[in-house]
């Protein structure tokens, strides 16, 4: 029996529950569609969630800082009034320096380059905000020859121009670049540089000196044009607590959320997308189903090459979807004392990126399979300024770090020990004494990322963010704007346009696209 | 499919010689060598008139072996095979082979070829060009097993009124109880596969060895082929007689998807007139959406049969729907005076709606009379392209010319 003919089907069947199949979710049941979200793991959130990690303390063991979510949908969706609160705003960032006082990085604080920051910052933001709209908006899709993809192409054209000649000259002469060498021709300071430099590559497999990272750094400059003014925030409650909001929002409206449910196989009947089958056996039928589950994921795995054209699975197949960040959570029983940094500053984001140079070393080494011997770090100590997250007068540090290889030489297995420990002596050189005042400490490699978010690749966009993985070509040339060609079928994750990042377009454009589709 | 051994270095070899070249060189007279897929075969061996008579009176043999020729088989090889072919590969009972058409994304023609079922678990692939690249990316995601085996095999056609007295008299028992499309295993003193199937579109069977038999096999066959008049014969001759079949031939009807470099170069088989192999009711293969749209849309050209007006065949002629040669309409692919059908016939991509049979078109052919050019605009009418279809191509037990 096809399943589409059953009369209980669902309209709009979302698979995964972290943010991005949230904010589709909760957006298509605003519209009245009837919506039931399957999520594979026990908790919602995906990789933005709160979770305890050694006993009394939890971290947001994904994504641990909200920057670029914007405003409109934060609005939209009522997200403040369904509980999001933010523990701190406006975030500053701070650089860990071994033979100097920490740098604060904000433009009025650069001492004598301080003018140069802020030249600096004002053209990129210029830039940036052009860009905004390209980031917030479905990509047109190449060769539909449709009204709509060309009105589209025409927009972002016109944007881009109506930047002005010299602002759209320089995008033009930086676009390209990379951030290396763009920063080494605006600043004197290595600190300021490699503190700048880390924003082009965290997340990515790129070092300062990879081509297209000024291209990156401008993406993630215009993800945080369309955020609130507030800037980078730490949620109360870690990032679990944006898809706690988003989830009361989608529940609000009428949607289902259903944990401990993973989805085994879209059913594909008739070449159509009509509903899904657990991995227990279960089916349940749907009108459409979105996923928010990676590309790879998706398209490999749930849908199949047998209901794919062969040219287009290749080009999921070659996705370059292998992770390179890795995520370090310690449980502290007192507040670590960075050298030289003032307390009021513990709740910034805390650099360890104190040159290009060395951040680009550390890459070098995850090109061989190697964790870099000085690693590059971006600590945030979220215990500073939310009490919920630790024991009174404890507290929990959470680190991306930065190059930790999929495949690192020898197995994480082995060698995962001795990472922590060369992540734990890099701290404490920095903050002298840490090492004694741990309790717990857990690393997330690529591959536990992988395993615990249910990512293939463990990438913190799914699928690298590079000028041949963006926007129209985002996943694949021929898939992007969330609709696929097997009608019924769509993409509403990281992989999609914009990326990754706790953004929440991808989810809210998928849902638009099927709207306007009378899905 | 993962852990393919790197390709070998190719590029450092010149032209490949198949099994059988001491022998084909031996009987060259002319000198007329051709590339085929890496490998050097025979263009012509006396004179293209002579072959094309030995295909069509008595027994033509041809070396087929640059073919190229991948073993496909693993858990899901029927899978993946109903994936990549526009027709069910799942109806091919073991011991039959059927012609075949593969397409990329766009539902453009990759290639053609056969599909051999060998037994059970054992299918073979046969194509004019290397597919392996293709192949790969089709198998992603199938647990399948595909190997490259065209140096492995050495292959010859024989065709012709007289081919199958010749099996016979090789000693293949009960050769002419193989019906078309059907293969079996033989003995001629050494150990055959042999299909009932080729390019010429008469009575005609295509012999599977390994390659160190190949020239006994060659002996063989000329020994006891010498008074049913076989001939050896080279791809000037073999090409006359897939025109008057109305087979289509790479890089001459149609550009193969992955070669074309032009948007709107690459052809569909539904523009080339093979919907008959297009199955869209055995589930999804690769380019069956496009070509749904396509179906959908309408033709906007095909590749038809021509019957033209004169005796001088229209090679490359552009196509008129008026004398004037106003109104370009299409272009011959192929063209040759038939000696058998006595017709001057042609192959042409035709636009719509003048690619309906019976329309009447004009070809402007060039004439290089002695180093002078003349032109002649001659009249044209779309026909069914089977030019030349005789029943002993079909009938079982098969003829004794
Ligand atoms: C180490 C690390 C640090 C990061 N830090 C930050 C940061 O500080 N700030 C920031 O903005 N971004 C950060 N990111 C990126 C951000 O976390 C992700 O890009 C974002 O969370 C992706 O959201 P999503 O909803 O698209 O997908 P996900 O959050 O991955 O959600 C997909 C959901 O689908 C579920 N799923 C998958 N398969 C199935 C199935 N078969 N059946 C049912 N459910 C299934 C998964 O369990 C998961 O819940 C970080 C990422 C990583 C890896």
């Amino acid at each position: 029996m096809s399943l589409r003919a059953s009369s209980n089907a669902v309209d709009c069947l979302v698979i995964g529950a972290g943010h991005n199949g949230l904010v589709c979710a909760a957006v298509l049941a605003r519209a009245g569609r009837s919506v039931l979200v399957l999520e594979a793991g026990q908790t919602i959130g995906g990789a933005s969630v709160t979770r305890e990690f050694a006993p009394g303390f939890r971290v947001s063991a994904g994504a641990h800082l909200l920057h670029s979510m914007p405003a409109t949908l934060r609005h939209e969706l009522r997200l403040e009034q369904h509980g999001l609160i933010a523990a701190a705003t406006r975030m500053p960032t701070t650089a860990l320096l071994e033979h100097a006082p920490p740098l604060a990085v904000e433009a009025w604080a650069c001492g004598v380059e301080s003018e140069a920051r802020a030249a600096f910052d004002a053209r990129m933001r210029r830039v940036a905000r052009a860009l905004a709209p390209i980031i917030e908006r479905r990509p047109p899709r190449i060769g539909s020859g449709g009204m709509r993809d060309v009105l589209e192409w025409l927009r972002s054209a016109l944007r881009l121009r109506l930047l002005g000649r010299r602002d759209l000259r320089e995008l033009l002469r930086v676009g390209g670049m990379n951030v290396y060498d763009l920063l080494e021709e605006q600043f004197e300071s290595v600190a300021l540089q490699g503190a700048l430099a880390l924003d082009a590559v965290l997340g990515s497999n790129f070092g300062p000196r990879s081509p297209g990272t000024v291209f990156t750094l401008l993406y993630r400059m215009a993800g945080q044009e369309l955020a609130l003014a507030e800037g980078t925030e730490l949620p109360r409650g870690g990032m679990g607590a944006v898809c706690a909001a988003l989830a009361a929002a989608a529940t609000a409206a009428g949607a289902a959320v259903r944990t401990g449910a993973p989805v085994a196989r879209i059913v594909i009947d008739a070449d159509r997308a009509s509903g899904v089958e657990l991995a227990d056996g279960e089916r349940i039928a749907a009108r459409t189903v979105i996923s928010s589950a990676d590309p790879k994921t998706t398209l490999l795995r749930l849908v199949g090459p047998r209901h794919l054209d062969a040219g287009f699975v290749r080009r999921v197949d070659r996705l370059r979807g292998r992770g390179l960040a890795a995520k370090l959570h310690l449980a502290l029983d007192r507040a670590p004392a960075f050298t030289g940094l003032e307390p009021g500053r513990l709740g910034s984001r805390l650099l360890i990126a104190p040159s290009m140079a060395y951040v680009e070393r550390a890459f070098d080494h995850s090109k061989y399979g190697e964790f870099a011997p000085e690693p590059v770090m971006e600590i945030t100590v979220p215990s500073a300024v939310d009490p919920t997250l630790a024991p009174q007068g404890r507290h929990v540090l959470s680190a991306v770090v930065q190059y930790a290889p999929y495949e690192l030489k020898g197995g994480w297995s082995d060698g995962r020990a001795g990472a922590i420990e060369r992540l734990l002596g890099m701290l404490e050189r920095h903050a002298p004494g840490l090492r004694d005042s741990v309790v717990g400490a857990e690393l997330l490699a690529p591959p536990d990322i992988e395993r615990e978010f249910r990512i293939d690749g463990g990438h913190w966009h799914h699928a690298e963010l590079a000028f041949d993985q963006f926007h129209l070509l985002r996943p694949v040339p021929g898939a992007s704007g969330h609709r696929l060609d097997i009608p019924g079928l769509y993409l509403c994750g990281a992989g999609c346009h914009p990326g990754g990042g706790v953004i929440g377009l991808a989810g809210r454009n998928a849902a638009r696209c099927l709207l306007e589709h009378g899905e | 499919m993962s852990d393919r051994p790197d390709p070998p270095a190719h590029y450092r070899e010149p032209l490949l010689q198949t099994p059988f070249h001491a022998r084909a060189r031996a009987l060259s007279q002319v000198d007329q060598f051709t590339p085929w897929s890496g490998y050097t075969t025979v263009d012509v061996f006396t004179t293209v008139e002579q072959e094309y008579f030995a295909i069509r009176n008595a027994a033509a043999l041809y070396d087929l072996t640059p073919m190229s020729k991948y073993r496909i088989g693993g858990p899901d090889a029927v899978d993946f095979l109903d994936r990549l072919l526009t027709r069910r590969a799942s109806g091919l009972a073991p011991g039959r082979l059927a012609y075949c058409l593969w397409c990329d994304d766009d539902g453009h023609l990759v290639d053609d070829g056969t599909l051999f079922r060998l037994d059970e678990t054992e299918y073979r692939l046969c194509a004019a060009s290397r597919q392996l690249d293709w192949l790969a990316a089709s198998a992603i995601g199938f647990d399948v097993q595909i190997d490259e085996v065209t140096a492995q095999i050495a292959a010859l056609a024989l065709q012709g009124p007289t081919s199958c007295s010749v099996l016979k008299a090789a000693g293949l028992v009960g050769i002419e109880h193989l019906k078309p499309f059907q293969l079996g295993r033989y003995d001629c003193g050494w150990p055959l596969i042999v299909s009932r199937s080729g390019f010429t579109g008469d009575l005609g069977y295509e012999l599977w060895m390994e390659p160190d038999h190949a020239l006994g096999v060659w002996d063989r066959l000329h020994e006891v082929g010498r008074s049913r008049g076989l001939r050896a014969i080279g791809s000037k001759a073999l090409n006359v007689a897939r025109i008057e079949a109305g087979f289509i031939a790479p890089n001459i009807d149609f550009i193969p998807a992955s070669h074309a470099l032009r948007a709107n170069r690459a052809r569909s088989p539904l523009e080339l007139g093979l919907e008959r192999f297009v199955d869209f009711d055995k589930g999804h293969f690769t380019g069956r959406r496009a070509l749904l749209a396509e179906r959908e849309r309408g033709p906007r050209r095909r590749l038809v049969g021509l019957d033209v007006g004169g005796n001088k065949p229209a090679h490359d002629a552009l196509l008129y729907a008026e004398r004037a040669g106003r109104r370009e309409v299409g272009a011959v692919t192929s063209a040759v005076w038939s000696p058998t059908c006595k017709r001057n016939i042609a192959l042409a991509m035709v636009n719509w709606p003048h690619c309906t049979e019976g329309s009447a078109l004009w070809a402007d052919i060039y004439l290089n009379r002695e180093l002078v050019w003349e032109r002649r605009m001659t009249a044209a009418r779309v026909v069914d392209r089977v030019f030349f279809s005789p029943e002993r191509r079909r009938r079982t037990p098969a003829v004794d010319a």
